[in-house]
């Protein structure tokens, strides 16, 4: 089968459309360029973005006094040394105007006497996190900025594209060439500036709070492209992802908000609290931070402590009804459609992967080391060092992105025209049409078998003999799937498209198991219970390039602020 | 003794030329009928085309399907433990198996036999 490859010619290019790539593409588009804005499933639907539940990390001090230099450094403190500080910097201090923006987008923030008002999240100092009622805040942003897309003259949005790989040009990246997933046409997009805002790789792990979409294809092709990754070994484990009893229509992250308004208890299966002798005594206030709770029920469940289903119990059963339905109301119809009476039985949870604090490498304006490539949101890399602060995601999704449109904008009306395409597709194209190898092993199985891979033996605690395993699996797999994509071509083949994710994701998990490999130590988010100690000559970020014959890593000393500012 | 739920699946690319096909799932209290398709995938069948995209949360809205001749998301869905017949929406144009355009016309890209779309990037077939 041969369809002829479309050719379509844009300003900015726009690869991904969470928040981050909606806010690029708003951006970009206000400062008078033409932009395409595509995905790989729907428009605004999938990514992370619209699961987020509930927080948003800004110091807009509404309600008390806050500054952004208190944020910054309750942010630098998360990332145990690793922040690239100028990106945590850039974080912090553009938040509070994006989030002005949204709120005069008519997001709906939260309100207490007509100011927007903030829940108190682990890691921080004082309340900052504001949110969008009833676990709502995901969808809300979605849909603002959905709204808004609409309405900004100049963008135009296109669904349904898998990117197969960046078009370079002359060294400078200029567009993409996908898979058409409706037709199974290949298309070429010649851009003079690309963003990638494809978010981070959640869908490697088993267990994960994201969408499917998530399997770090962004920063394959960013990899495939020539530009660096930096922190790829971070991958935040989320500790209280639902885990039992099963629950229909509900986001596994749902006890967060709980929490935040609650408090709630975390229990193990003699329903005695544990968390005290991981250093954090429970006290039914919500304040153990991400990396330490996680590791708290996971060798809660190793020393035989955990619930029936291997994590620990969360209970509200000491919030009366009332409470309950004052802080949650219709949730807690759902759950009790559910089966669920918060204040009878306490849920099983256990930590579900989450987000990535690795990512593209990037600099203040998001461009990164290939010009033409720029990349927004958690594609990027190091703005949270090895663990990140709660509620960060989106507010970086919304500044990341914000800066991302202005320096495509800029880039691309400093231009005449798009660099031609070229014969720069050819290879793209020629896998896109390819006929399917003989032996198709099942492409859904083999991503099954990745993720579990990496749940057992890349998870939060690591070793070096569970990460020289993994690498053997992946290995394997890559063997397996070939240099020829499975399936007929044809509409929606979804092994095909398994096959191009599979392709992404392999390269992007031997990149989190390499680098993990050669951090023989514990820092934040990655824990390697061979090497239990944080050691000083660690302060570095492993940069991970495409070689020759794989993956070049080399360390780099970690930026502080008044480094970077020289 | 484990339990089996029977799910009768529409598979083709065209609504004229289709077929009814019959797969067999375990079946586990809690789980959704997309729990169901997505254990044929990995199972049986890695060729059955369905959309979705947040599994779980019903906040994509992405897997819209007939249920025994309801609209459902497959998601939100519960799988039971007996014969469950699963069809793509008849009031959309089809794709392949369970997949419907239902993206809203201007965002989803002209297929080369279609007549271009409208709007700002435009599109021309490629010249040799």
């Amino acid at each position: 089968m041969s369809i002829e490859p479309i050719q379509v010619e844009t300003d900015v290019l726009v690869i991904g459309s969470g928040a981050a790539g909606m806010y690029a593409a708003i951006e970009a588009a206000r400062a008078g360029c033409r932009v395409l804005l595509i995905d790989r499933s729907l428009i605004g639907r999938g990514g992370a973005t619209v699961m987020a539940q509930m927080t948003v990390a800004v110091a807009l001090g509404a309600e008390g006094p806050d500054h952004w230099s208190h944020h910054l450094h309750d942010t630098l403190t998360a990332g145990r040394g690793l922040c690239n500080e100028p990106l945590s910097r850039l974080l912090c201090e553009q938040g509070p105007a994006c989030i002005q923006e949204m709120d005069a987008w008519g997001v709906g923030w939260a309100r207490k006497d007509g100011k927007i008002t903030s829940a108190f999240a682990p890691g921080h100092d004082r309340p900052r996190c504001v949110y969008v009622d009833f676990l709502n805040t995901g969808p809300a942003v979605s849909k603002t900025l959905r709204t808004v897309v609409h309405k900004t003259p100049g963008i135009t949005r296109k669904g349904d594209l898998c990117v197969v790989d960046l078009l370079k040009v002359d060294g400078e990246v200029a567009g993409a060439t996908c898979w058409h997933a409706e037709s199974g046409a290949p298309v070429v997009i010649s851009a003079k500036a690309t963003i990638v805002a494809t978010g981070g790789l959640t869908r490697l792990y088993r267990r994960n709070s994201a969408s499917t979409n998530m399997g770090g294809d962004g920063y394959a092709l960013a990899l495939r492209a020539g530009a660096p990754l930096i922190d790829m070994e971070f991958v935040q484990f989320f500790p209280i992802g639902h885990l039992a009893p099963r629950l229909i229509g509900m986001d596994p992250i749902m006890w967060d908000p709980f929490r935040y308004k609650l408090g709630g208890r975390l229990l193990n299966k003699d329903m005695e609290p544990f968390t005290d002798r991981y250093g954090v005594p429970e006290s039914g206030k919500y304040v153990i931070t991400r990396d330490v709770g996680t590791y708290a029920i996971i060798k809660e469940v190793e020393a035989d402590r955990g619930s029936p289903h291997g994590g620990a119990y969360l209970s509200f059963q000491h919030v009366p009804a009332e409470k309950l339905r004052e802080a949650f109301g219709p949730v807690i119809d759902r759950l009790a459609e559910n089966g669920i009476d918060l204040t009878q039985t306490a849920v099983e949870v256990a930590p579900i992967a989450h987000y990535h604090m690795g990512g593209v490498a990037a600099d203040v304006a998001m461009r990164t080391e290939v010009p033409g490539l720029l990349v927004a949101g958690e594609a990027v890399g190091g703005a949270n060092g090895a663990n990140r602060l709660s509620g960060n995601a989106i507010t970086e999704a919304f500044v990341f992105g914000c800066e991302a449109g202005r320096t495509a904008a800029a880039r691309a009306k400093a231009m005449t025209a798009a660099p031609a395409a070229g014969h720069a597709a050819r290879a793209a194209i020629d896998l896109i049409r390819s006929a399917p190898p003989k032996d198709m092993p099942n492409s859904a199985e083999m991503l099954a078998s990745l993720q579990a891979t990496m749940s057992d033996d890349v998870g939060p605690l690591r070793t070096g003999e569970k990460l020289k395993r993994a690498l053997g699996a992946i290995g394997e797999l890559t063997t397996a799937l070939g240099d020829r994509p499975f399936g007929d071509a044809g509409a929606f083949d979804m092994q095909r498209l398994d096959w191009f994710d599979l392709r992404n994701m392999l390269t992007v998990a031997r990149g989190v198991v390499e680098a993990a490999t050669l951090r023989t130590e514990s820092r934040g988010a990655h824990q390697r219970e061979d090497f239990p100690e944080m050691r000083p000559e660690w302060r570095v970020n492993q940069v991970i390039r495409l070689g020759d014959k794989g993956l070049d890593i080399t360390q780099a000393a970690a930026s502080p602020l008044e480094v970077a500012a020289q | 003794m484990t339990e089996t739920a029977t799910l009768k699946i529409w598979r083709g690319q065209s609504k004229a030329d289709g077929r009814w096909e019959t797969h067999a799932v375990p079946f586990e209290r809690g789980q959704s009928v997309l729990d169901g398709l997505r254990w044929i995938r990995v199972n049986t069948d890695p060729s059955l085309a369905i959309r979705f995209s947040c599994i779980n949360a019903n906040a994509c809205k992405e897997c819209m399907m007939e249920l025994d001749g309801e609209t459902v998301y497959a998601c939100t869905a519960r799988l039971e433990p007996r014969e469950m017949a699963v069809a793509p929406l008849q009031n959309k144009i089809l794709v392949r198996d369970l997949v419907t355009e239902i993206a809203p016309p201007a965002e989803r890209f002209a297929a080369p036999s279609s007549p271009p779309p409208q709007a700002g990037a435009g599109e021309r077939k490629q010249e040799k």
